[in-house]
């Protein structure tokens, strides 16, 4: 295939002298849809967070786009989603706004938006589905759509590779299609994605490879394997308690 | 309005307006970041450079504006390193600066009455070359917090996504404490280091019950700031308050009309919008799937 997108050698992770991930090496190319899988605490969102420079490795290298990480300055080739976005603070922000953020890394922080960057900002709005939101308060969406929010801010930008944390975690049906939807156009268009799932769901048929990580270490690299056992009960939906009464807002 | 042909009286109320109009522009920012009462932590290390001012016999203005930047730019970098021990950190810096500043204006023979000048603002007694800092670094201020707005609006929105978007991060929040720093000494002489927080805050507070996006709620906070200084002064002097707290209490005042005209108003909508049931998500487990 073409040149590698993203490659880690020998990479090595440690909080506090704690290993979290050891002896990690892996490659993506262009168009490869992979994803990272995982259990809880297995150390999958510190890969993705380490690859994008977030959490520091301890040894080995990362490249990105064929450069070193540490000289890596390309950052409008990247989009990134995380998991949720950190407590709010209640200055409201529209859906537009927010969005609008995606295109710094290609605009430059001195340079005012022009038309390009309002046209990107609606495409990417529209292919979430949030279009007749857009002058909404984040605030005010459910938590799937703003889980949509986050992903139309990485599209604004018009990046090569999507990397995503735990894009599908507790977000409602309608949005999982959207965004399955969005993913879909995104990889048609030459795309390359990098996701970290805890199950796959109704991304599962855009997927081509999975990389399975436990306790720190890569387990299974190659084909999205089967669920094991009561996983793969047919009926089974991936459900965990998460307490009571926890709001589903990702800002609130 | 006789009041106002007086220079000093002009003097006051243009200072005022420039503070009303800056320190909301910025403190969007601190609110942003939960850093509403940092303002206040700078007006006390300020302090500190308004003694040292007065000792060397320099402009208290100018080594208060140094000294406070030295002081935001440590709390920058001890918030940047981690949360647990900054807030004790935090509370050492505060209380060294006022201490410090207590203590350096009292060894420069001053009396009591210049310390209270900068503790709850002095605005009538502003000479003309401390009033061509304050235009000028609070045109500063104002031009910066408007032209990096999309940038400081993803910083303080996201820290971690603005780092992938390849933005100079800690560039960005350092300007944010300098400028922090630059406002508090710059208002110091209107409002007063104890009452600084409140421009910066109270007029973000207003702005935040009634607008919907981030934009507009920099426009009304601004709005808001420039009508609280303006009222304020034009009350000081004709029932002869301090300006400081004068101001400051019409910025508040600004937030109880604001928050209950955004509370009636939603109600209304509420009421007479009919009664449908909020569109709600799909139910998490599958209950009866074909």
């Amino acid at each position: 295939m073409t040149a590698p997108v993203i490659t880690v050698t020998h990479g090595a992770v440690g909080y506090d002298g704690r290993p979290v991930l050891r002896d990690i090496s892996l490659t993506v190319a262009a168009g490869e849809v992979v994803a990272v899988l995982g259990a809880n605490g297995s150390g999958k969102s510190t890969l993705i967070r380490t690859i994008l420079g977030l959490v520091p490795l301890s040894a080995g290298s990362i490249t990105l786009f064929d450069r070193p990480l540490r000289r890596f300055r390309q950052w409008h080739r990247i989009g990134y989603v995380p998991q949720r976005l950190g407590a709010g603070s209640g200055v409201p922000a529209t859906v537009r706004e927010v969005v609008a953020s995606g295109r710094l890394a290609r605009r430059g922080i001195l340079r005012p938006p022009g038309a390009a960057d309002r046209a990107a900002v609606a495409a990417a709005l529209a292919s979430v589905g949030l279009t007749d939101r857009a002058d909404d308060p984040v605030a005010t969406l459910s938590g799937g759509q703003q889980q949509r929010t986050l992903i139309a801010r990485a599209l604004a930008g018009q990046p090569e590779l999507l990397v995503l944390d735990e894009p599908t975690a507790g977000v409602d049906a309608a949005s999982q299609e959207a965004f399955a939807a969005a993913l879909r156009g995104f990889v048609d268009g030459g795309g390359t994605v990098l996701l970290v799932a805890h199950e796959l769901g109704p991304l599962r048929p855009v997927i081509s490879r999975a990389i399975v990580i436990h306790q720190g270490g890569i387990a299974h690299d190659g084909a999205v394997p089967e669920p094991a056992g009561h996983h793969a009960a047919p009926d089974h939906d991936h459900v965990h308690p998460h307490g009571p009464d926890e709001h589903a807002g990702l800002w609130s | 309005m006789e009041l106002f042909q007086y220079p000093y009286m002009q003097r006051a109320l243009l200072a005022a307006l420039i503070i009303g109009l800056a320190a909301p522009s910025l403190g969007i920012y601190l609110v942003q970041r939960r850093l509403t009462l940092i303002g206040d932590g700078i007006g006390h290390v300020a302090l500190t450079g308004v003694g040292l001012g007065l000792l060397l016999n320099r402009s208290p203005v100018l080594v208060a504006v140094l000294v406070a930047a030295a002081g935001a730019v440590a709390v920058e970098l001890i918030r940047a390193r981690g949360r647990t021990s900054g807030d004790l950190a935090l509370a050492l810096l505060f209380y060294g600066g006022i201490a410090g500043g207590v203590m350096l204006v009292g060894l420069s023979n001053s009396n009591s009455a210049k310390l209270n000048a900068y503790l709850f603002g002095s605005l009538t007694t502003i000479p003309p070359e401390d009033m061509i800092v304050i235009v000028g670094l609070g045109v500063a201020i104002l031009v910066a917090m408007l032209a990096l707005r999309p940038a400081l609006f993803a910083v303080c929105h996201d820290e971690e996504y603005a780092r992938v978007s390849g933005l100079p991060v800690r560039t960005l929040n350092l300007l944010i404490a300098v400028t922090t720093a630059v406002t508090v000494t710059i208002a110091m002489r209107a409002v007063g280091v104890l009452l600084i927080s409140a421009l910066m805050v109270v007029p973000v507070a207003a702005a935040q019950q009634v607008a919907r996006g981030f934009r507009s709620t920099m426009a009304a906070a601004m709005l808001i700031g420039l009508l609280a200084a303006g009222s304020g002064i034009w009350v000081a002097a004709n029932a002869n308050t301090a300006p400081g707290a004068s101001v400051v209490l019409m910025a508040i005042a600004a937030f109880v009309v604001v928050a209950t005209f955004g509370a009636v108003w939603r109600g209304l909508r509420r009421r007479s919008a009919p009664a449908t049931t909020p569109a709600s998500e799909p139910h998490e487990v599958v209950l009866n799937r074909s």
